[in-house]
């Protein structure tokens, strides 16, 4: 059947701000589906909060809407542009939600807007447990056995019959939020009342344990003329009871028969026909009892999904772009594969390698956080290894996770891998509990004497992988104990995946050594094509990875070829922001006429696409995968300056290596990462920096600290998102710092900088050409200074800093650009004290609101970067010196608290935040108060407020407080704060703190008597009850800042909620407008797109 | 194997489709020597030693494959070694090229027999050129009396034996070099009796009935070939093994006025299923009764036990 003509506009719906269960994935999901519906030209109206994502950008879609992807905003949406048809499929768990929430109140019927991928029939079907379990019955399929429930006491009469231990999956939640397995009542009773507090329709599912099962998942695809194909096998590494996002997995299955699999596959077939998914993909898991085979259906996705992408990516069948096609009438008979252009997409792709997902957690941010992994997801990222044997891609896929480790390698003491003492018993004890290092304590029990037996036993991972590991260790022992390594021997452990780095270490040698003896013996990985059918048609697309085999695939592109190199799997301070700079540039590049080569590791991404690049090679970005490849592509060069600090540490090496970085030179780089080179140039330039100094050992620290004054900011050097940065007030706190959160060496020295209290930050991100440097924009931080940049909201153009001190920011920041000969993008920071402008760093690279400049001032930095770093001058770009912003920009970080029990939410100098959101509008109230309700849900425009502050914030928060009560809020304070503001004219009732006695603070929070909370750290005596106070809003959905500046700008924002409703208001036009304030420059805005 | 991981679930007696391994050697990349799986009973290598089937592992099967595939499909050796011998050169040469060998001969059966309880409700003839055990299987779960009968019994025999459909198996070979069979499906499709046939048995109905078989460059390996069924308009994935095909295209079959074309491969558009204008008679290319699967065009049993109902 052909595409549909009686649609035009169709509505496209994103996900909103990255958050753990939901992030980069659907950015990848998202772009494909608005290049397939613009492929068919239709016209593309697409909502989404998130400015980081590539799908946002403004020559994607026709109208794209930077607002809450919320049912209030999107039907404002729909009343303006009026769309047909709503393809709700590709936005994960957020576009479902909203969907559904438009179809039932009938916003979708009134504007006679179709539903179109899958009906709310289905979605309900899928997403009611109750609803779901009935419909497997109906087909001859088994689930767990268990109820849906929608209170604690009626939770409990389940349990009683289905017994401990017992898991609890919430209705309509992502990433499992809000689930988990309770081992006894106590922990049910809360995980419970948690979860019906975290589902949108107050229901749980309880449901009996199949913990210890093995765990797979299909992805299935059918068409309107009921054509079903399945797109790929998935098996978990980890068995049932850990989320599939937090699990290793791998494809295709391993252990499966094909008679089992043919089974699941029938099952499959038979769900997404029962569910009624009319034209798109789905995603379907199972358990089965390793000891007997029996197959349980586990739930069904009724869209793409995190584990979609990551099927895309290991088959090449494009899942989300096929399911749009889908969704506006094809079926899968009359579309191509992208792959191999001469076969449709009617068939079931076959792996002739194995793929390997590791997840990347980020518990070193959250060290009270609950690092057991269960069944609500934890991970903030991952990495995808293509090898052509399980071991191959493990050992890439673990080097491909950046987290140290070279490959299966230990942590340098028991305790980097979670473990108290490696005794056979200590470690069959910690093998029971899943955490991110239970795969290194794997390898401790190998090497502690343990068998597969015994690790199977005490972990439920299948026997199959445990024997690969055990392969590993034998291969490593053979491999030490050699008297001589030669070729044989060294092919040998390459094929087994082993690093060169691994292998120094086994051989008490170097890097570069083992590095220099195989290339001198002539061993270098083969490229192979991923190519969706093993060989057995000729496909014209050059995806890649590497493999220690005998043939190489590839065609070097030689001097017509710029690498470009991502930024690894996604973690806090490195995330999908990253990937829109590369994706962008790199498109800018093939437009140039350059032959563009990608490399990265991370499956989510829309750069590892294998359409974004002329070549993409999915490999880790390690110095020696990334050498390889230049090594046999023999590049123009290698862009380092887009991917965040993964591409950028391995500038050094890569220079050494003799490999030409195109853009900012490295020993500019070197410069402004080296503190020392860096002062001397800010002293040279006369740009003031804070006191600061180095130190190598902790008594240096100390001297340092004494001699430029506490309060000091202190941290590791060349470290991204804050890592392990911390205010510190005195010597004690300093040596502390040092025992719970960073070492100190001579190889690892610490950056001292005086802390600058009460001072505003901007960030400035700027373009130069090594001539010329032209501001992208001057940001403003809405939090005070110790938030670092990526957790504080932001606003563009600064609203509260002075001409005089931007003016200054930009000349200096010319001035860096100049001096540092920066080809390319800069991004740099400063602090305003009294009037005085400090330079906290700058960085020659592409920094994380590049995409959020792009967006407010519609100039597109990173694909100007492309043409900067390939010769052209800003002068030929047309550039102008002033670049346009129409209205106020707003950017809101969001955090993952919900999905960490355990964590308090006060903001400091480390990042924790996992994405953002963007508000953009004619005043900075409603900016940030679409940012907040884009990153948060909600702002209450009228109730109760809860105050308490210390007394630092206290004359800050009396303003605020009038405020408050002038738009007829009620007001509650602790003691100290109520005494403050009542003296002060403003009436506060006094509510008793925790230790106070009841019904206190908490109660008043639970039983949802306070709209918003005010909170900052009261001081260490009632540390414990700020904290229960904070998590008892965070719990209970309960806005609440913890910081001066945001709680002012909150009452901006519900001051401008309530004078007016909120309108909205494409990107586009948003430009235009821009364009056609400053006519002029606009003119030549154009003319630099073109 | 183009699957480079071969032997992870090891070997159980309930899997196997044939009384022994037919092949005459097996390539993997990687192979598992410590396989997991409830039902294992065995490891494969073990399975294939027992039966003196060699395996050579660490190969690049990949590189295998395309070399074949660009090509086409070629006799091969295996032997122990760094280079060929002129030994292995020999016996390269001596040996049998698929084009013109008849080997439904080789694999059919010495004597017939019979499966399925002596009351069933229809009694099926199935030449045996090559018969995979599952088809036997689902005959009897269908209720059918199955008399197996060997490649090269006459049409006659066939009609005192009283069949009320007549079955023709898959098989190996170049189908044009088994004329023996071709002339007595010829006669048997008289429209007196519904005539089924799978993969060999396809394209004997197809030169029986006047059209020409072709060699397939590399011929149809594997269980994800896309083909549509030109009634529905519907696509089933289907498991297929052969190298030969039916010439022909949506309209019919050149030289076989009296086929239809009912079903093509959506890969490289070659004839799939055909069936007689006018009676009972249809045959498929690929495997409706694979197994372990994919299952998806087991409805064509359905389809041949209508007919028999229908006579």
């Amino acid at each position: 059947m052909p595409k549909r003509t009686d649609l035009a506009r169709i509505l496209l719906l994103g996900s909103g701000p990255i958050v753990i269960g939901q992030a980069a994935e659907f950015d990848y999901s998202g772009t494909q589906a608005v290049k397939a519906l613009k492929e068919e030209g239709y016209t593309v109206i697409l909502v989404n909060s998130n400015p980081a994502t590539i799908m946002t950008d403004p020559e994607l879609a026709d109208r794209t809407y930077i607002e809450p992807v919320t049912p209030d905003w999107v039907r404002k949406v729909i009343e303006r542009e009026k769309p047909d048809a709503l393809l709700p499929t590709m936005g994960g768990q957020t576009a479902l939600n909203v969907a559904m929430a438009l179809a039932n109140d009938g916003t979708l019927k009134k504007h006679k807007v179709e539903l179109i991928g899958a009906n709310a029939r289905a979605i309900r079907m899928a997403e009611d447990r109750a609803e779901f379990s009935a419909a497997m019955k109906r087909i001859g399929l088994a689930t767990p056995a268990g109820r849906t429930v929608t209170s604690v006491a009626a939770a409990l009469e389940v349990v009683q019959d289905l017994g401990y231990p017992a898991i609890i999956r919430p209705s309509y939640t992502l990433g499992g939020t809000g689930g988990g397995v309770a081992y006894n009542r106590a922990e049910f009773e809360e995980l419970v009342e948690r979860a019906l507090e975290l589902s949108p329709v107050h229901s749980t599912l309880i449901e009996h344990s199949v913990l210890g099962w093995k765990e797979f998942e299909l992805e299935v695809m059918r068409d309107r003329r009921d054509n079903v194909v399945i797109v790929c096998s998935i098996e978990n590494l980890d068995p049932m009871g850990v989320h599939t996002g937090d699990s290793i997995t791998v494809a295709p299955a391993m252990t499966l028969t094909d008679r089992e699999y043919q089974r699941m596959r029938d099952a499959a077939i038979a769900i997404i026909r029962e569910i009624g998914v009319e034209a798109g993909g789905c995603n379907i898991q199972f358990a089965v009892n390793p000891a007997d085979g029996e197959m349980l259906v586990i739930e069904m996705n009724p869209r793409v999904s995190r584990s979609s992408a990551l099927a895309s990516k290991a088959t090449g069948f494009p899942i989300a772009r096929i399911g749009t096609k889908l969704a506006v009438g094809y079926t899968l008979d009359e579309l191509p594969n992208d792959i191999t252009r001469t076969t449709p997409a009617s068939f079931e792709p076959v792996l002739d390698y194995v793929v390997v997902k590791v997840p990347r957690f980020a518990f070193e941010k959250f060290p009270t956080a609950d690092y057991r992994l269960t069944t609500q997801m934890k991970s903030v990222g991952e990495a995808m290894a293509i090898g052509r044997t399980f071991k191959e891609a493990f050992q890439k896929g673990l080097r491909a996770l950046e987290i140290g480790r070279p490959g299966w390698v230990l942590g340098a003491t028991p305790a980097d891998d979670r473990l108290t003492s490696t005794s056979p018993d200590d470690l069959r004890v910690a093998l029971r509990t899943a955490t991110p290092e239970r795969i290194f304590q794997i390898k401790r029990a190998f090497l502690a004497g343990l068998t597969v037996d015994d690790i199977a036993h005490a972990s439920d991972i299948d026997p199959w992988f445990l024997y690969q590991l055990e392969e590993l260790v034998a291969a490593e022992r053979w491999f030490s104990a050699l008297a001589t390594v030669g070729r044989a021997e060294l092919k040998q452990m390459k094929r087994l995946g082993f690093s060169d780095r691994q292998l120094a270490a086994l051989r008490n040698t170097t890097e570069s050594a083992i590095r220099d003896q195989r290339w001198s013996l002539g061993i270098h990985p083969a490229y192979k094509t991923v190519d969706t059918c093993a060989g057995e048609f000729p496909s014209t697309t050059p995806y890649l990875y590497s493999s220690y085999d005998e043939e190489n695939e590839s065609e070097p592109f030689g001097e017509q070829g710029i690498v470009i190199l991502g930024s690894g799997p996604n973690r806090i301070g490195q995330g999908v922001e990253f990937d829109y700079c590369c994706v962008r540039a790199g498109l800018a590049f093939r437009e140039l006429g350059f032959k563009t080569i990608m490399i990265n590791s991370n499956p989510e991404t829309v750069s590892t696409d294998f359409d974004i690049s002329d070549k993409l090679y999915f490999e880790p970005l390690t110095f020696e995968d990334v050498l390889e490849i230049t090594r046999w592509e023999r590049p123009k060069g290698v862009v380092v300056q887009l991917g965040g600090q993964t591409p950028l540490q391995l500038t050094k090496p890569l220079d050494a290596a003799g490999v030409t970085v195109l853009g900012t030179s490295p020993d500019a780089i070197d410069i402004a990462e080296d503190r020392e080179r860096f002062e001397a140039l800010a002293d040279k330039l006369g740009v003031t920096q804070p006191p600061n100094g180095i130190a190598r050992s902790v008594e240096e620290a100390v001297a340092v600290a004494q001699r430029i004054g506490y309060p000091v900011l202190v941290r590791p050097s060349y470290v991204l998102g804050g890592r392990a940065m911390e205010i510190v007030y005195d010597d004690d706190s300093l040596r502390d710092y040092f025992v719970k959160a960073a070492r100190v060496a001579p190889e690892h020295p610490v950056l001292i900088d005086r802390f600058l209290e009460d001072a505003f930050e901007a960030d400035v991100d700027a373009i130069a050409d090594g001539t010329r440097c032209v501001i992208g924009g001057v940001m403003q931080h809405i939090e005070d200074a110790g938030v670092h940049s990526g957790d504080s909201a932001c606003v563009l153009p600064p609203y509260l800093i002075g001409d005089r001190q931007v003016e200054e920011m930009r000349r200096h920041t010319q001035a860096f650009a100049r001096a540092l000969n920066v080809i390319g993008l800069m991004n740099v920071q400063y602090a305003i004290k009294n009037g005085v402008v400090y330079v906290l760093e700058v960085n020659p690279r592409a920094s994380r609101t590049v995409p959020f400049v792009s967006k407010a001032t519609g100039v597109p930095l990173a694909k100007l970067a492309a043409a900067v770093i390939s010769g052209r001058t800003l002068d030929d770009l047309g550039l102008p010196d002033e670049l346009p912003v129409a209205g106020v920009a707003v950017k809101e970080a969001v955090f993952p608290f919900t999905k960490l029990p355990g964590v308090d939410t006060v903001l400091g100098p480390e990042m924790r935040s996992t994405g953002e959101a963007m508000g953009l509008a004619d005043s900075f109230g409603m900016a940030f108060a679409k940012a907040q309700i884009a990153a948060e849900g909600s702002l209450p425009l009228a109730g109760t407020i809860f105050v308490t502050v210390n007394d630092h914030d206290k004359p800050t928060v009396l303003p605020i407080a009038r405020r408050f009560h002038e738009l007829g809020f009620r007001i509650l304070a602790t003691e100290g704060t109520e005494r403050y503001l009542r003296g002060r004219g403003v009436p506060a009732e006094r509510v008793l703190k925790v230790h106070e006695g009841r019904p206190n603070a908490i109660d008043l929070i639970v039983s949802g008597e306070v709209q918003l909370l005010i909170n900052t750290p009261l001081g260490k005596f009632t540390q414990a009850d700020d904290y229960a106070i904070r998590r008892a809003a965070l719990v209970h959905r309960v806005p609440y800042t913890t910081t001066m500046s945001a709680a002012s700008a909150a009452c901006d924002a519900i001051i401008a909620l309530r004078s007016r409703t909120g309108s909205v208001r494409s990107l586009q036009e948003w430009h235009e407008r821009a364009n056609g304030e400053k006519s002029t420059t606009g003119g030549q805005i154009a003319a630099a797109n073109a | 194997m183009t699957a480079p991981m071969i032997g992870n679930y090891g070997i159980n007696p309930e899997d196997v489709e044939s009384d022994r391994p037919r092949v005459a050697g097996v390539v993997v990349r990687e192979l598992s020597r410590t396989p997991s799986n409830w039902r294992a009973t065995g490891t494969l290598l073990d399975w294939l030693a027992g039966a003196a089937v060699p395996l050579v592992a660490d190969v690049d099967t990949r590189q295998l494959t395309r070399y074949i595939r660009s090509r086409g499909a070629m006799r091969g050796v295996l032997a122990p070694g760094e280079k060929p011998t002129d030994a292995i050169k020999a016996a390269l040469a001596a040996s049998p090229s698929m084009n013109g060998l008849d080997l439904a001969s080789v694999a059919t059966i010495p004597t017939a027999y019979t499966e399925g309880p002596s009351d069933a409700g229809h009694h099926v003839v199935a030449f045996d050129f090559g018969m995979k055990r599952n088809i036997l299987r689902l005959f009897v779960q269908q209720g059918c009396r199955v008399t197996v009968v060997p490649a090269a019994t006459t049409a006659d025999h066939v009609r005192a034996l009283k069949p009320d459909g007549v079955f023709l198996s898959n098989g190996p070979g170049d189908p044009a070099a088994v004329g023996y069979a071709i002339d007595t499906i010829r006669k048997l499709a008289d429209g007196n009796v519904p005539i089924f046939g799978i993969c060999l048995g396809h394209q004997l109905l197809g030169l029986a009935m006047g059209g020409e078989t072709v060699k397939l460059p590399y011929g149809h390996r594997g269980g994800n070939h896309p083909v549509r069924d030109l009634a529905t308009g519907q696509v089933l994935i289907t498991s297929q093994n052969h190298g030969f095909a039916v010439r022909g295209e949506t309209p019919g079959v050149p030289g076989a006025k009296s086929l239809e074309v009912t079903h093509l491969n959506l890969n490289d558009g070659t004839v799939e299923g055909i069936k007689h204008r006018e009676y009972p008679i249809f045959a498929v290319q690929y495997h409706p009764e694979a197994s372990p699967g994919p299952h998806d065009a087991q409805g064509h049993f359905q389809q041949f036990l209508q007919a028999l109902d229908a006579k």
